[in-house]
């Protein structure tokens, strides 16, 4: 891609980037949350790869580490949900940890935690998903 | 209740495509025609009108306001990912069908008979 | 504190399946034992739990209580019916597990199997043990997607071409069933199964044919996911071209979770059984029955030919029940609805069995001869003593000869029907199996008599795949020691209690 198209992309990324953040941690106050941040998340890397192209990024390291990610956020979660088992409580996603002010962005016990790791686990399985479907060429010539 | 007809008239719609097509990229579309249908369909029902959004911060607002149901607003967004899985899956398929049989047409692609 | 066992059928096999990429960094070959570990730790506690758990248990997940008896959070709900489907969902996953240890060597990407095993295993346990409609649905589609993804496992062709037209039906059959949800929320305004049951049951839903068109919508999905037969296109590409472990989960257990349980559990629960609805399901196991079994005559690829006796089975399975529902409809002798359930569940549990050894045979023969072609084998019974003797016992069972456990579940549907008053059908069922006889027989004289067609040696399976090809075959024989009412107690006539009280599962579960 032309010159233009990168700068504008690599500016666009970074605040494509900040909003998904924002979405993301105020999911328990806003409308949002893990999914629509995540998908914002993954949506700048995209961007970013698609205007610098293939010459520039190297697809199959970024693919490995990228599956790193998503497979240690999910296992986050899962463990975050069980945890509340060995708290004392009976249930599998308890909310345990302590609920502030409705309103307040430290508040609602778990839930940010939550929005957090699976905003992680979207961003990185729509990127994973990307670089699996443009490194097929590559795979197979 | 004539809003509701025109979701299901579009849940045909998405159906019909799917039985005609013989390109695959437009089944994948039609099959996300007959998604989206669905979704609409969902959001409608939660409406209640003259609701206000239901992100309510103090427990007044409650006794004086209707708020919009907000389950099946949480079915659509679990829906959406699901979606999001099923069409990443079929666009995989059929890039790998493209590469081995050379073709996007659904008639030449039947290797397996019976 | 016997309410958490239930988490562990849903969360034990998440748990593999995410870890297992990052174990497979460290270690290749821990990845395959682990699994096998993991689905004997769950088959484990499925047994114990025929016996500790109470007759109905909820789970109420993340602590929220029902509020003024409405409920507000998720129901994981395990009663005879469930803890009869995890029995069987669990033990077949592991003798899979224990057969792909050898099986799946032979396919490059072997790392990608596991996860996507454990993925499957942990849908088909969400839909056994979900308590409402939603999450049904949402686990309903984990098992699909990782099933699409398994059968398209080794990437030739004819696989993914496979693949892509199970996952076209696949998905329009969800999206029917979501409609199908979307329409009873709309009507009842409330997820839970057991709260929907009574809303319907005290009459607030004024409009009856909006009710009978959501329920027609769930036919049609849950009709393709069973592979019932104007639906059964998929089924003969699908499970013939997946790998052999793949094959015997699917016909062996995913078209009965995601057919024959979801629709016993909606049709049979959560609505009341009536007359309707029981002919359309008789009629349709009929027709699946005959055009089944008419289907395989033809076929000489042999896992096509077991998978068109899949559809035929599961068309015995589809008539009893309609049969039972009709006798439960019209108020008919309770003795007889009780002997046709027994007699359906039974059969279903016993196909489970007999067709995934038959696949995990046929995935033997293909270990060792790399075709399952019937015309290019012959004179296996030479090399292959103990494949010949397992699918032996398997296609006799399947044909329902005594005792192998496939003669009483046939002998009593074909009882049921008679004492019921439909002579036609018990007619169609005998000479369906008959027809079913000769099909087995044609597979073991082409298989392992006659002359050799290949020439090279053959050696027996490896260690893993003999024991399971043996453990399943002596689940075959004593699964026939269920007929005797000391062991039917614990294993059956729970299952059949929760169907025949149709809507008391409401009263039961809708708990403090």
């Amino acid at each position: 891609m032309s010159v233009i198209v990168r700068k504008i992309a690599q500016l666009l990324s970074a605040m494509i980037f900040v909003f998904g953040m924002y979405i993301v941690t105020h999911g328990h106050i806003l409308p949002g949350g893990g999914f629509s941040g995540g998908v914002l998340l993954a949506s700048a890397f995209i961007v970013l790869s698609l205007a610098q192209g293939k010459d520039h990024i190297q697809l199959k390291r970024q693919k490995k580490i990228t599956s790193l990610y998503e497979s240690l956020s999910i296992l986050l979660v899962l463990l975050l949900g069980i945890s509340g088992l060995f708290a004392g409580s009976l249930f599998l996603f308890n909310n345990y940890l302590p609920k502030g002010q409705p309103g307040e962005l430290l508040s609602a016990g778990n839930i940010p935690i939550y929005n957090i790791l699976i905003g992680v686990k979207v961003a990185a399985t729509l990127f994973a998903i990307f670089l699996a479907l443009t490194t097929y060429k590559e795979e197979i010539s | 209740m004539t809003l509701y007809i025109l979701c299901f008239i579009l849940f045909l719609v998405g159906i019909y495509g799917l039985v005609i097509s013989r390109n695959i990229i437009k089944m994948v579309i039609s099959l996300t025609i007959v998604e989206i249908s669905i979704f609409l369909m969902l959001i409608m029902i939660g409406y209640i009108s003259g609701g206000i959004a239901p992100v309510v911060f103090d427990q007044q607002i409650l006794d004086n306001q209707a708020v919009v149901d907000p389950l099946p607003q949480t079915m659509v967004l679990t829906a959406i990912v699901i979606a999001l899985a099923t069409n990443s899956m079929l666009l995989t398929m059929a890039i790998r069908l493209y590469k081995k049989y050379g073709t996007f047409d659904i008639h030449e692609i039947s290797k397996l008979k019976g | 504190m016997e309410d958490k066992t239930l988490i562990f059928f849903i969360v034990l096999p998440f748990l593999a399946a995410f870890s297992l990429p990052l174990i497979g960094l460290v270690s290749e070959k821990a990845e395959s034992y682990i699994v096998a570990i993991i689905s004997l730790i769950l088959m484990v506690l499925s047994v114990s739990s025929l016996f500790n758990l109470a007759e109905s248990t909820v789970y109420v997940v993340g602590g929220w209580y029902p509020v003024e008896k409405i409920p507000i959070g998720i129901h994981l709900v395990s009663d005879g019916l469930s803890k009869l489907m995890l029995l069987i969902v669990n033990t077949l996953a592991f003798f899979c597990a224990v057969f792909a240890i050898d099986y799946i060597k032979k396919y490059t990407g072997q790392k990608y199997f596991y996860t996507l095993f454990c993925l499957q295993l942990a849908g088909l346990n969400g839909v056994v043990l979900a308590g409402d409609m939603f999450n049904l649905f949402v686990f309903m589609e984990v098992a699909s997607k990782a099933s699409y993804a398994l059968v398209a496992f080794g990437v030739r062709r004819t696989e993914i071409e496979a693949s892509f037209k199970y996952q076209v039906l696949g998905g329009l059959a969800s999206l029917f069933m979501l409609f199908a949800i979307t329409m009873l929320y709309w009507m009842t305004s409330t997820l839970n199964m057991a709260d929907m049951s009574l809303v319907l049951s005290k009459g607030l839903v004024e409009n009856g044919n909006a009710l009978r068109f959501a329920q027609l919508f769930l036919i049609a999905g849950v009709g393709i996911k069973a592979a019932m037969i104007p639906f059964h296109a998929w089924l003969p590409d699908a499970h013939s071209s997946a790998p052999s472990p793949v094959s015997a989960m699917l016909s062996g257990v995913v078209i009965k979770v995601l057919g024959i349980y979801v629709l016993l559990r909606l049709f049979i629960n959560v609505f009341e059984p009536d007359i309707f609805i029981s002919n359309v399901f008789a009629v349709l196991g009929g027709i699946s029955m005959t055009a089944g079994v008419f289907l395989a005559i033809g076929a000489w690829d042999l896992k096509r030919l077991l998978a068109y006796h899949s559809i035929s089975q599961m068309g015995y399975v589809m008539m009893g029940i309609g049969i039972g529902m009709g006798i439960l409809a019209s108020a008919g002798p309770s003795a007889t609805v009780a002997l046709t359930f027994t007699a359906a569940l039974f059969h279903m549990i016993n196909h489970a069995v007999f067709k995934g050894l038959l696949f995990l045979s046929a995935g033997s023969i293909e270990h060792a001869t790399g075709t399952v072609n019937l015309k290019g084998m012959g004179g296996l019974a030479k090399y292959m003593p103990l494949t010949m003797a397992t699918s032996f016992v398997a296609s006799m069972a399947i044909a329902g000869i005594p005792p192998f456990n496939g003669f009483f579940s046939k002998f009593a549907i074909i009882v049921a029907a008679i004492q019921g008053g439909y002579h036609f059908r018990a007619a169609l069922g005998f000479i369906v199996g008959i027809i079913t006889l000769a099909s087995f027989l044609k597979f073991q004289r082409y298989a392992f008599f006659g002359k050799p067609q290949y020439d090279f040696s053959i050696k027996e399976s490896p260690f893993f795949i003999k024991f399971s090809l043996v453990s399943l075959a002596v689940l075959c024989l004593a699964m026939s020691l269920l007929i005797f009412s000391s062991i039917r107690e614990i294993v059956l006539d729970p299952a059949v209690n929760t169907l025949l009280e149709t809507t008391g599962y409401a009263i039961k579960n809708l708990q403090p």
